[in-house]
């Protein structure tokens, strides 16, 4: 004990070999702790990396389509001024597939030739004709979409090559005409724009996200247009007017509570309170965002609050001191510079809402629904629950969109994550 | 311009010592100066403040004249920024402050239902130990007030009082060409200014100013004194200070304040002088606080 005051006091205790040895465990373990850091944030980037490459892999090919070009003769003899909606559209597409193989005579394969075009084929040449009349009697070379099994075939030899799956669907005699038809340049990867501006289909090289688009946009906007208000309201009320006391802080726990409460509750909820109780139709954007603002409201009122707290209480005192109520100190004075935080807080649950599935599986916003949704009030599904419901289907085309989808979702989400993070730092403001 | 200031300034509060000294005035303890033709703009009288169970003023009763300069000195956490929010109601907003006694505006009850505390803050400006300007123009920091109570009606009613309030202190040759800009953007002692500027909008009776220049470095503190003693033409001013300095160069009388009690209040020279207390002797020669 002694002889360590004394060596303590000649200073000689910062010599010694057992401090040395201290100092350099101190330094590795700092060393180490440095490393663990860096290999968690590396580990966290490689898995990120990895869905994302993933997804894009798998997805890109959403947004192309191969599609074929064939020759129509609008037949006068098939299609007149009279039987616009009721013609026999598809026999034109089967003449127009059977004139590029004139050798094909059994009846059999003639239907496997005519199969190759998609079953849309026929629509959208009606569609054509009763936009524009006067091409009837004319010959139009057009490109339509090719059936899936096709469009995988061209797309990564699925049907062909037997290590690829497929084995089964494609004849081989659909596999002689195909390779005819890619050597005359009649088939052709093109970009897919029905993906952006068509519903919902069972058949792959029809379906679109429009129908799904739609009803996320309308979903949002019933969301907004309710949470948003009340979130910021009842901050407001809660932080700068409400008195603290057993009941506020009751309050308070709960609105935390809900915040942490799983989605799918929600849905329960608005299945019983707004379909089951008001009787509001199922399967709309109207109660999808109904249910999604239950959500979203603890998230604004928890940013809100957040912000509000923000606000230096000089400003308060400030706008008081002035003969402000209360009321006006608040509204004109603190709310406006919380603004940029409660916008943040609400972007925040907005995104949340938007990449939300279970609650709106609850009310039968995940029923098949082909037409594009054009309101609040129309059957609409949403861009999370059209990703689960492609994702459950069996053809091998889906998984493609399905990718694509979530690329697409993804984008949506990190743009309203990127607008938060510009707004926060645009409107900071420093005291 | 700013080494002329210090001058008047030091000149001044020599001549007002040397005068306050070698007049040797009465003491003036609260109520009995009726020989006084100074009218009392606010009196308070048995005043006792609590936060939650803390006893934070006790029993004090102190008066503000019309035309003077009341300071209040004291050590840290004595009460005298709580005394000073009690005379225009900012206190409401804590949590837990319960106030006991009387407070009379003009003969008023502060505290009474007879004036509206939007009134009584109108009447009764305050100024912050920080600059607080509002983070908008320096137009909007000032209009805000005559706004607020619609005490003017055009732009160019506003115009009025924005570039007189400014020109008042001294602050409009310095920020004209920048009016619309941000008042945060202006120096500590110029915030301060604009403070002053924008409490004096809505035309008060009693301006508070609570240790207004403790933030501020001494040419910015000697504007602002300059100013006080400007003010004083026209207002009541009570100013909390840390300043024993600044107490003697601003303030016509000087309260001490100790733990919630009011120790002495009187004339400035006097009680920097010949204090009464022990007390107050032992904080103003610095051997306590």
């Amino acid at each position: 004990m002694t002889s360590r005051l004394e060596a303590a006091s000649s200073g000689s205790h910062w010599d010694t070999a057992a401090f040395k040895r201290r100092l350099r465990r101190r330094r590795s373990a700092e060393k180490r702790f440095k490393w663990y850091g860096i290999g968690a944030v590396l580990l966290g980037i490689f898995f990120v990396f990895m869905l994302f490459s993933s997804i894009a892999i798998n997805g890109v090919g959403a947004f192309w389509q191969t599609q074929i070009q064939l020759d129509i003769y609008f037949d006068p003899a098939e299609i007149s001024e009279a039987n616009l909606y009721s013609a026999n559209y598809g026999k034109l597409v089967k003449q127009a597939m059977y004139s590029q193989f004139p050798e094909v005579a059994k009846r059999k394969e003639k239907r496997q030739l005519s199969r190759m075009v998609s079953v849309g084929a026929d629509v959208m040449l009606q569609d054509l004709v009763t936009s524009d009349p006067s091409i009837i009697g004319t010959t139009q070379s057009l490109w339509f979409p090719i059936d899936d099994s096709f469009d995988m075939l061209y797309k990564n030899d699925f049907g062909r090559d037997p290590d690829k799956g497929g084995a089964g669907l494609i004849s081989k005699n659909q596999l002689g005409w195909f390779d005819t038809l890619v050597e005359k340049g009649k088939i052709e990867s093109r970009f897919n724009k029905r993906y952006f501006t068509a519903g919902d289909s069972r058949e792959p090289e029809l379906a679109g996200l429009r129908g799904a688009l739609m009803g996320s946009f309308f979903t949002i906007l019933v969301t907004l247009a309710i949470s948003f208000p009340v979130g910021v309201a009842a901050a407001c009320y809660l932080e700068e007017f409400a008195p603290r006391n057993k009941f506020t802080d009751f309050i308070e726990i709960n609105i935390n509570n809900l915040a942490a409460v799983p989605s799918v509750v929600f849905g329960i909820l608005g299945l019983a309170v707004f379909i089951n109780f008001f009787g509001l139709p199922r399967s709309v954007p109207l109660v999808g965002g109904l249910v999604l603002s239950l959500m979203t409201i603890p998230t604004i009122i928890i940013a809100g609050r957040a912000a509000l707290r923000a606000v230096p209480p000089s400003i308060r005192e400030g706008a008081l001191a002035l003969g402000a109520s209360k009321t006006q100190a608040v509204i004109q004075e603190v709310v406006p510079l919380a603004m940029p935080g409660m916008l943040t807080g609400t972007i925040i649950g907005i995104a949340q809402a938007l990449g939300e599935t279970a609650p709106l599986l609850m009310i039968g916003m995940v029923a098949f629904i082909v037409d594009v949704p054009g309101g609040p009030l129309d059957p609409s599904t949403v861009l999370p629950v059209q990703i689960f419901l492609w994702a459950d289907s069996p053809e091998r085309a889906f998984l493609e969109k399905t990718s694509g989808a979530i690329l697409i979702l993804l984008a949506f989400l990190i743009a309203m994550n990127i607008v938060a993070v510009i707004m926060r730092r645009r409107f900071e403001r420093r005291w | 311009m700013e080494n002329s200031t210090e001058t008047t300034n030091k000149e001044r509060i020599v001549t007002r010592l040397d005068d306050t000294i070698f007049q040797g005035r009465v003491s003036e303890s609260d109520g009995a100066d009726s020989n006084l033709s100074q009218k009392y703009r606010m009196t308070a009288k048995n005043v006792n403040v609590y936060y939650s169970e803390t006893h934070a003023i006790k029993n004090v009763s102190l008066s503000i004249r019309e035309n003077e300069v009341l300071s209040i000195i004291g050590p840290s956490g004595c009460g005298k920024s709580t005394f000073l929010r009690c005379l225009n109601r900012i206190n409401d907003i804590v949590v837990g402050c319960r106030i006991t006694g009387e407070i009379m505006l003009d003969g008023i009850d502060i505290n009474g239902g007879e004036l509206d505390v939007v009134e009584l803050r109108a009447r009764v400006g305050m100024v912050f130990q920080k600059p607080n300007p509002f983070p908008k123009s320096i137009y909007d920091n000032i209009a805000y007030g005559p706004r607020l109570h619609s005490m003017v009606n055009s732009r160019e009613e506003t115009d009025e009082v924005v570039y007189s309030c400014l020109r008042e202190v001294g602050l409009l040759s310095e920020v004209e060409d920048r009016i619309n800009k941000s008042g945060t953007e202006l120096s500590g002692g110029q915030q301060q200014r604009l403070c002053i500027a924008r409490a004096l909008a809505v035309k008060p009776d009693v301006i508070l100013m609570d240790e207004p220049c403790s933030a501020l470095d001494p040419i910015a503190t000697a504007k602002i004194e300059d100013l006080i003693d400007e003010l004083r033409t026209q207002y009541s001013i009570v100013i909390v200070t840390h300043s024993m300095q600044q107490a003697a160069r601003v303030s016509q009388r000087t309260a001490y304040f100790n733990l919630g009690d009011l120790i002495e209040v009187g004339d400035t020279g006097e009680v920097f002088t010949n204090p009464k207390h022990k007390l107050t002797e032992d904080y103003i020669t610095g051997r306590f606080g």
